[in-house]
């Protein structure tokens, strides 16, 4: 076991080298620590329909202010936070597992496994990922957490799909690949002994593209109204402002809150992504 | 051997170009990289100069220097190089920009990717006739392409093509008809055949040599290639480790060759007349980040003593026209340890 | 090059049938019937009894097919969608789906089109100057924030913007395309209305979309910098303005064109959004309003639209790539 240590030592120093994906990372770290934490700091109660007095301005009582129904604004947005990070992550991963297996399925075995999987990929890319969404969700007798999460997770393949499948064709070609394959090695234990360990930083970097479009998508339906009607997510949020005019009656206090906290996941998110980029991509780093 | 028939050192023009002293360093993690370490050499009218070297000698470097086109993290660290009296190194940004192909041109390393993809080759010639102020109408433009491609062997109907089109040597005689489209007074070949099959790289030598003659510039030849030298060049200057350790007329450098390096090199050319057993050259190029004291050659110099090891050889002159820095440039080597017979 | 069109017309005509498919399977494979439901809701909202329920239900089925077995039902919609009938709309019956697609579609396209058009030329030219060397510093200190803001969905910038710019500071309109009560026509005063209507969803379209646009860019910008052909071009003596656009931007064009079509998608979900935000009248908004009334045939038809348009549009783009790279139109040295 005296691997694991200098191998995360190695990905902390990785990681020190480029500031942008340790801003990224951290500002998402303290997102998240938000989210976990939350609930033992403040008192969630106060996220119940008529817990306080509703359209309250910011005060010292209610850090952010009320509702039109009564509910602290500061409590409702944590625990809004950890649902729409909860449905941005499992849509992430389930997108990431399709998207890997079939990039890896398609770039290693090619001929007619990759031509199925590429236009396929490529069909599901071309229609408009809302379009889909909106057609499922309106279809949808009640809409759940969970249920947003498998959806979603329906548009975020696509782009690891590629991303691996691009990684893979190009890795399948190099030298210590054909060494295995002379030694006997076989089709799938190839694919995981000798290619997969070195699409991981591909694959951490398209996870994060995963995450990113899932939760793109995910407020995009929330925004529209066919988000989970009886959970709370940043999304709804946003949408129960909408819904009962918060903008036009100037309760600033109700949807600045989620907005800022989304436009913060996603700027971390797009700080990671890009400073994943450059880690991977060295002349990018040097350039700059 | 075959040797082209040379002009006397008479039969040149005055002093075209003068590089004193020229110091290129880049900087690394390390500390200072001496790509080209006090270069000094004169080129003549009419007269082709070539550099040879092996890869990081610096002489591409050197000549790329001439045209100011050393990117950070190089830069250009001392020297002088007169063009007919103007210091090339000393020039502003715009001085140099207009001084580029109408004074001294280039034609680069590798043709196969140095032209622009998307535009047609009568495009990306004519706006090197426009950016140096060629201000006459479009159809005189395209006749001065046309007329171009013709002095380098090469159809009017190239122009409408695209680089891709092109093959390895049509591409490179492209690269000849811009370096002598604005007839500068020097022209940079740096290794213009590298890339090419042995027939094609006599016709574009060949074509090279044309177009020098009609328009009397000077040729510097950069390569490693020392057969091409001695078919070719006037005039041979030998690089190591950024520093010229040899230089002198061809023939001159083949029948007579000074410094151990310049030996091993010819002797490690083919002929047809000698079988012998071909000695490479054992050891490594020196890393210019931490040279070694004394002589840059010296770890791999079979004839090497103590004071080697200590002492930087100065330019010695030989014959005329013909130095030498080693430090028995003059009495010869001491022992005949390298044992190649030389034409 | 007409076997390669042939290739990718296939292709597209292949995603429509898949995209008319999936749009005809879905809403049927769902539970629930949404004749049914509509006319439970009208008979609940109007209190109660109208009468046979199952009898109206019943005909309505007949008066859409919908009591067809399946495959005949998706062959009699596949002829309906290519003669472009896409049915009538549920709520507001007897409109046609056509009118209603067709009501909203100037809008989004004005919008739209004008919009990335702009975000494109401007992300561009933005990434390029950054990748090159000798970029300004202003340009860094503008361009890093602009960047960050693509991170943002476009409808949140949408919200903020209006909140700024329609309710603190008025100086542009909350929604709609033209003012309540005013009555559109051809004429200057109709123009004036649009456009103003159309500077906030534009720009919460343009502003939160330049950045991916320079992020591509300066990328592959980057990468061409260190391409031989810029060394010599450089080494003639061109001009900087001539060797960064035209020896650098277009060889870099192709990629950011590919680029556009990938995106493609993704731009007009955000699109619809803007507009939900907006009230802006195009499709999107109409979608969203179906949503809400449960008009199904509304929805499918539109959602058909978008998936049909964008395949076309890739089309379209993969037909103006030969023109700015020539090395896909010809075959062989010569």
């Amino acid at each position: 076991m005296s691997h694991a240590p200098t191998r995360l030592l190695r990905i902390l120093r990785l990681l020190g080298k480029e500031p942008l994906l340790t801003a990224g990372v951290g500002l998402l770290v303290l997102i998240a620590l938000f989210a976990l934490l939350g609930p033992f700091v403040v008192n969630v109660d106060l996220a119940q329909i008529g817990a306080a007095m509703p359209r309250q301005r910011p005060s010292a009582q209610y850090l952010l202010g009320t509702d039109v129904q009564g509910r602290d604004i500061l409590a409702t947005l944590v625990l809004a936070t950890p649902q729409t990070l909860k449905i941005g992550f499992f849509a992430g991963v389930m997108g990431l597992g399709l998207g890997t297996t079939l990039g890896l399925l398609a770039g290693y075995f090619r001929g007619w496994t990759d031509t199925v999987i590429r236009t396929i990929a490529d069909v599901v890319m071309t229609i408009p990922g809302i379009a889909v969404l909106v057609l499922v969700a309106t279809n949808v007798r009640s809409m759940t957490v969970a249920l947003m999460a498998v959806i979603v997770a329906g548009l975020a393949w696509m782009y690891p799909t590629r991303t691996i499948r691009a990684q893979t064709l190009s890795m399948r070609e190099r030298p210590y690949v054909d060494i295995a394959r002379l030694n006997g090695v076989g089709g799938m234990q190839l694919v995981f002994t000798e290619i997969f360990p070195n699409l991981l930083p591909y694959i951490a970097a398209s996870f994060v593209t995963a995450v990113s479009s899932a939760m793109l998508a995910t407020i995009g339906l929330e925004a529209l109204g066919l988000g989970p009607q009886n959970e709370l997510t940043l999304g709804m949020m946003i949408f129960w402002a909408q819904y009962y005019g918060a903008i036009l009656r100037n309760l600033w206090w109700w949807w600045v809150p989620p907005v800022a906290m989304m436009a913060l996941i996603f700027i971390g998110l797009l700080m990671t992504s890009t400073g994943m980029d450059r880690l991977v991509n060295r002349r990018l780093r040097v350039e700059s | 051997m075959r040797q082209a028939s040379h002009p006397g050192k008479d039969k040149f023009g005055g002093a075209l170009l003068e590089v004193r002293d020229l110091h290129v360093e880049f900087a690394t993690p390390s500390g200072a990289a001496r790509a080209v370490n006090g270069v000094s050499f004169t080129l003549q009218q009419g007269m082709r100069l070539g550099l040879v070297g092996e890869s990081g000698s610096g002489k591409s470097t050197a000549v790329l220097a001439l045209m100011q086109l050393i990117k950070a993290p190089g830069r250009i660290s001392g020297g002088r190089a007169f063009l007919a009296g103007d210091d090339l190194l000393a020039m502003t940004a715009e001085q140099m920009r207009q001084a580029r192909f109408s004074r001294i041109a280039l034609i680069p390393q590798g043709a196969m990717n140095s032209l622009n993809p998307v535009l047609s080759v009568c495009a990306q010639i004519d706006d090197l006739l426009t950016a140096h102020g060629e201000k006459t109408d479009p159809g005189k433009r395209r006749q001065h392409v046309a007329d171009l491609l013709h002095r380098v062997g090469l159809p009017e109907s190239v122009a409408d093509q695209y680089p891709h089109q092109l093959s390895g040597g049509m591409k490179q005689r492209v690269c000849i008809a811009m370096a002598i489209a604005l007839s500068p007074q020097v022209i940079i070949a740096d290794e213009p055949t590298s890339a090419l099959d042995v027939i094609v790289q006599k016709q574009v030598m060949q074509t090279l040599i044309h177009a020098q003659e009609e328009v009397g510039a000077g040729i510097i030849l950069v390569g490693h290639d020392m057969g091409l030298m001695a078919q070719f060049a006037h005039v041979v200057g030998v690089m190591y480790a950024g520093r010229l350790v040899e230089i002198a007329p061809v023939h001159e450098i083949f029948s007579n060759p000074r410094h151990p390096y310049t030996r091993m090199l010819i002797s490690s050319l083919p002929t047809f007349t000698t079988r012998k057993v071909f000695r490479g050259i054992p050891g490594v190029a020196p890393s210019i980040i931490n040279p070694t004291t004394g002589c840059p050659f010296h770890p791999r110099c079979p004839s090497a003593v103590d004071r080697c090891a200590v002492d930087v050889p100065a330019e010695e002159f030989v014959a005329q026209d013909h130095q030498v820095r080693c430090h028995f440039a003059r009495e010869g080597v001491p022992t005949s340890a390298i044992g190649a017979a030389v034409d | 090059m007409l076997a390669h069109f042939s290739k990718r017309l296939g292709m597209t005509l292949l995603v429509a049938l898949l995209a008319i498919t999936i749009n005809f399977l879905i809403p049927r494979a769902m539970p629930g019937d949404p004749i049914e439901q509509q006319l439970s809701q009208l008979s609940a909202s109007s209190g109660g009894n109208i009468g046979d329920i199952q009898a109206m239900v019943q005909s309505y089925r007949e008066r859409f097919g919908l009591d067809k077995p399946l495959w005949r039902q998706y062959l009699n919609y596949l002829a309906d969608v290519i003669r472009g009938d896409f049915g009538f709309s549920l709520v507001n019956y007897p409109e046609r789906v056509s009118d209603v697609i067709l009501a909203g579609l100037p809008w989004t396209l004005a919008l739209l089109g004008a919009s990335t058009l702009i975000s494109f030329a401007i992300g561009t030219l933005l990434g390029g100057v950054l990748a090159w060397p000798g970029c300004q510093p202003w340009v860094k200190v503008v361009g890093v924030p602009v960047i960050l803001l693509s991170a943002v969905p476009y409808f949140i910038l949408g919200i903020v913007l209006m909140f700024v710019f329609a309710l603190t500071y008025p100086v542009l309109p909350v929604a709609g395309g033209y003012s309540f009560g005013f009555m559109p026509a051809w004429n200057w005063a109709t123009a004036v209305q649009v456009a103003h209507h159309a500077v906030l969803p534009a720009l919460s379209i343009i502003l939160a979309s330049i950045g991916s646009w320079a992020i591509a860019m300066r990328g592959m910008v980057i990468s061409i910098r260190g391409e031989d052909y810029i060394m010599l071009a450089e080494a003639k003596g061109l001009s900087a303005r001539r060797i960064f656009f035209t020896y650098g931007l277009r060889n870099a064009m192709l990629p950011q064109l590919t680029h556009l079509a990938l995106t493609l998608s993704h731009i007009v979900s955000g699109a619809i959004l803007v507009e939900v935000i907006f009230a802006y009248p195009g499709i999107g908004y109409r979608l969203y309003q179906a949503i809400h009334a449960k008009d199904y045939f509304v929805i499918q038809g539109i959602v058909l639209l978008l998936s049909v348009s964008i395949a076309f549009t890739m089309l379209v783009l993969d037909l103006v790539y030969p023109m700015i790279d020539p090395r896909i139109k010809s075959t062989k040295p010569s």
